[in-house]
């Protein structure tokens, strides 16, 4: 008698879960093919609010379908593999570090993004032909705690050439260049500054002040790094750190009231910049859309809601920025950068050059 | 069995092999240069070396302090029991960042063995043997637990009676009953650490790398598909390896077991020695499961201002504080269910028909079909992953926006569980029973229903649970897969980890507290709710 009851109970357990499954565990299944969908194709760290995306629905009447997979480098190759068969109409999120193997492979269709006039032309990678369109920048520099070097009457580092002092020695904590897209950067901002001739001897005089390499952002900032919120809790004793030049105005994020400063800063010296584009893929369903979609992804209401998205900077300068960013970020000025098809030509064998020299 | 081979075939097998082929193709002509070239890399050598003997190392310790754990848990009764059975399986769908963190704030500096006895396993080996133990405890408990707990304890009791001492009797009696359980739990862990991936990457640092993180690196990274395909066929060998050994050893044991219904079998301990047994397991459940889990739960609540559900409430305000999380978490939660029912469902059975099929069927053909579906379990994620993406993408099957490719993925590494819990189970099960039944005039679904279902019942729980469990935490290959915007837990946890600031850290670890509430839920609604219908009239 209990077991047709406690059955009962279990097939309308199971048959209550059931039920949403279709609809809850991968949203609409259409397959995006009709021409009132764009399909925008990215990374993980994609991110834009409802209420923006509803906006390009209401003024362009195309529904957007956001499609991730990986990171930044992941995503980027999935596109190229399946290149015959496109899965969407426009890919954002290939940064200038891996350009050149997106441009060499023949991804995007040229398409000129209304409201590039107003994209400095520092960011502007391929103005001859428009393949791609940039939407966003940030910089990846040092992060300093500065309980720390107020504690301990020191500066903080300002420049490359700080790092290997030996006041700053065993201070430093930076990611796997191998594996971690902010560990290349650094390795790239060093190679920027010092030449093909000098980076590696920079890094050895760096490893012999003791950094530490560890292998992701993840550890090395919320375990590792002594100034941020999550390391604090984690007795990060690291308070020097590569993350972003956005990295100091997420931590003052929910704070409330805002400080005066916040808990880290950024060591203006050490940064290499990442400009992030977007390109109508070769193959699209939906042109049309996706021309649209590329537009508005340059347009002022989406760059605006871009910083606390996805913490990056607008690279439409009419966008105006949030108070976390004017207020606690840093500006920088003179970023270190790289041609993308230098980077391609040299990525591979750097890192492995890296590896050998920093991991052994 | 045509439809696990099949399903086999079209969501393994074929993609794998694309994969694979583009790799070794260049220009229609198969490069086998390529793989003299990847095995003479000294740095390769070193790689397979380290993947291997840490996953040897782990799956010892783990069936070192995992098998008194499943004695207890299927021949003792204590209060509770059923909650700790439950909250064992929770690591299992922990994503790795997570673990990992809590295993740092344990092992690390200043963590709390720094503070107590001065000691620091972090960047060592021990922190990432530890971690695998910590991850499959479960495998152990419940793939060996379960059987025990059927095992009628007076077939001992006989022996004893006719002079065997107490350790004779069950190296006589037990053992090579439990032998075939042992075996398949010792293949699932030996086989889940040597893919392992996101644990020797925070825990072992950089220095120390294993096949799979190799594998991902050529493929995701610099999409050097040729080494990557080379690195995924010696993966493959060395699985098939293991395979053949495990085929081998545990062949001959698999016999008719006279199965009884668990609710008899375990009772209160009786005795100090048996106290202090339970005393022990106990203690060990606290020290490597318990302890990192309350890490992680403790942290979601400690808020900017003191103690609190400041990250709680965060979470449930998705989209205005600044825009942190795209997605409201309750939504997340229910993708996550939802994804994992369906795999379960798939998994169960698929896997379900191919544990009947190698029941009834012997030969050479069946047993290699065996082997083939362990394989997933041996494979790396970014392969499989990568495998759809450039198969599956043409009308009639162009699934790579599917949704239904996620549940796929997962029952995938779900069969292989489901198999290797049945398999012992059904071939355990008297085929005179049947016989019997059926010259009593049932019907053969109907003996199926009276005989086998009754005794498998359990055994079906704990591989439904199982599957449910990988599917919820799995991280793997659906990370490469491009879905459209409705993260499961697991991904929505990583994310926010990607992203700087307390609120966001906060935010990860609560999602990280509600993601173990839900699967012990799950798991203690799956308990009760199985077939178990023996002793109940």
């Amino acid at each position: 008698m209990n077991t047709t009851f406690r059955r009962a109970v279990g097939a309308a357990v199971v048959a209550a879960l059931g039920l949403p499954v279709l609809a809850a565990c991968g949203g609409s299944d259409d397959s995006g093919s009709d021409s009132k969908t764009v399909t925008l194709v990215s990374h993980d760290s994609f991110a834009a609010s409802d209420a923006v995306l509803k906006e390009f629905t209401r003024t362009t009447g195309y529904k957007v379908k956001v499609l991730k997979s990986g990171d930044a480098g992941t995503a980027v190759n999935q596109a190229i593999l399946s290149k015959k068969h496109p899965q969407g109409d426009v890919f954002f999120g290939v940064d200038n570090t891996l350009l050149s193997r997106a441009l060499e492979n023949d991804l995007f269709t040229p398409y000129e993004a209304k409201g590039l006039d107003r994209v400095p032309k520092g960011l502007q990678a391929d103005a001859a032909e428009h393949r791609v369109t940039p939407i966003d920048f940030g910089d990846i520099c040092v992060n300093y705690d500065r309980a720390y070097f107020a504690d301990h009457k020191l500066s903080p580092p300002a420049s490359f050439d700080d790092l290997i002092k030996p006041e700053y020695k065993n201070l430093l904590v930076t990611e796997n260049a191998a594996t971690s897209s902010p560990g290349l950067a650094f390795q790239l901002g060093t190679i920027a500054k010092y030449g093909d001739a000098g980076w590696q001897d920079y890094w050895k005089k760096l490893k012999a002040n003791g950094v530490e390499v560890v292998d992701g952002w993840e550890q090395a900032y919320n375990d590792r790094f002594s100034g941020s919120a999550a390391g604090k809790k984690a007795k990060g004793d690291k308070p020097l750190v590569v993350s972003y030049a956005s990295s100091p105005p997420a931590e003052v994020l929910g704070v409330k009231p805002l400080p005066k400063e916040g808990p880290t800063g950024v060591a203006t010296g050490t940064c290499f910049r990442q400009t992030e584009f977007a390109g109508l893929l070769k193959g699209a369903k939906n042109t049309k859309g996706g021309q649209a979609l590329i537009d508005f992804l340059l347009g002022k209401k989406f760059q605006e809601d871009l910083p606390l998205q996805m913490f990056v900077n607008p690279a439409n300068q009419d966008a105006a920025l949030p108070e976390e960013f004017t207020k606690f970020g840093a500006k920088i000025t003179d970023p270190a950068t790289l041609a993308p098809e230098k980077i391609a030509k040299n990525r591979d064998q750097w890192v492995k050059a890296w590896s050998s020299l920093v991991l052994k | 069995m045509t439809l696990p081979v099949a399903f086999f075939a079209l969501f393994f097998a074929y993609p794998v092999s694309a994969i694979v082929a583009r790799g070794l193709k260049d220009g229609g002509q198969w490069q086998f240069a390529r793989v003299g070239e990847v095995l003479g890399d000294e740095r390769i050598g070193h790689v397979l070396w380290f993947t291997t003997w840490q996953a040897l190392a782990s799956t010892a310790l783990t069936l070192a302090l995992a098998l008194p754990g499943a004695y207890v848990f299927a021949r003792f009764d204590f209060p509770g029991k059923q909650l700790l059975r439950a909250v064992v399986t929770v690591p299992f769908v922990l994503p790795t960042v997570v673990v990992g963190s809590a295993f740092l704030a344990l092992l690390g500096r200043g963590g709390l063995l720094d503070e107590l006895w001065g000691m620091r396993l972090d960047t060592t080996v021990w922190a990432i043997l530890l971690a695998h133990v910590f991850f499959n405890y479960a495998v152990v408990v419940r793939t060996v637990g379960g059987l025990w707990a059927q095992l009628d304890p007076r077939q001992e009791e006989a022996a004893r009676v006719l002079g065997a001492g107490r350790f004779a009797a069950w190296r006589r009696v037990t053992l090579p009953a439990l032998a075939p359980s042992v075996a398949a739990a010792a293949l699932m862990v030996f086989l889940f650490t040597f893919t392992s991936f996101g644990v020797v990457q925070i825990l072992g640092g950089p220095r120390y790398a294993t096949l799979e993180v190799e594998i991902y690196q050529q493929t995701a990274r610099l999409l050097d598909l040729p080494t990557a395909a080379v690195l995924t066929l010696v993966q493959f060998v060395a699985v098939a390896v293991l395979l053949a050994v495990h085929a081998w050893t545990v062949r001959r044991r698999e016999s008719a077991l006279k199965l009884v219904d668990a609710a008899h079998t375990s009772r209160r301990p009786r005795g100090a020695a048996q106290w202090a047994l339970l005393a022990s397991v106990l203690t060990v459940v606290a020290l490597l499961i318990l302890v990192p889990l309350v890490v992680l739960v403790l942290r979601s609540f400690d808020g900017p201002d003191g103690y609190g559900l400041a990250f709680y409430r965060a979470l449930a305000s998705a989209d205005d504080n600044g825009g942190t999380f795209v997605v409201a978490p309750l939504e997340a939660i229910g993708n996550s269910l939802a994804c994992a029912l369906a795999a379960t469902g798939i998994a169960v059975v698929v896997g379900g028909l191919a544990a009947a099929a190698l029941t009834r069927r012997a030969g050479r053909l069946v047993r290699g079909f065996d082997a083939l579906l362990m394989l997933p379990l041996g494979t790396s994620a970014v392969t499989v992953g990568f495998g759809f993406l450039i198969t599956l993408d043409e009308p009639p099957l162009d699934l790579r926006s599917s949704w239904i490719l996620v549940p796929l993925a997962q029952a995938l590494v779900g069969v292989p569980f489901v198999v290797r819990i049945m398999l012992p189970v059904l071939r355990a099960v008297d085929a005179r029973l049947r016989e019997a039944a059926a010259v009593l005039g049932a019907s053969p679904l109907r003996a199926w229903r009276e005989v086998d279902l009754p005794l498998v019942g359990r055994a079906l729980a704990v591989a439904a649970g199982f599957a449910f469990a990988v599917s919820l935490g799995e991280f793997g290959a659906t990370v490469f897969i491009a879905r459209p915007d409705n993260p499961t837990l697991p991904v929505a946890v990583a994310r926010l980890l990607g992203r700087p600031g307390e609120l966001n850290y906060g935010q990860a670890m609560a999602l990280s507290t509600i993601l173990m509430l839900v699967c012990a839920a799950a798991l203690l609604v799956l308990e009760r709710v199985r077939t178990d219908r023996s002793g109940e009239f």
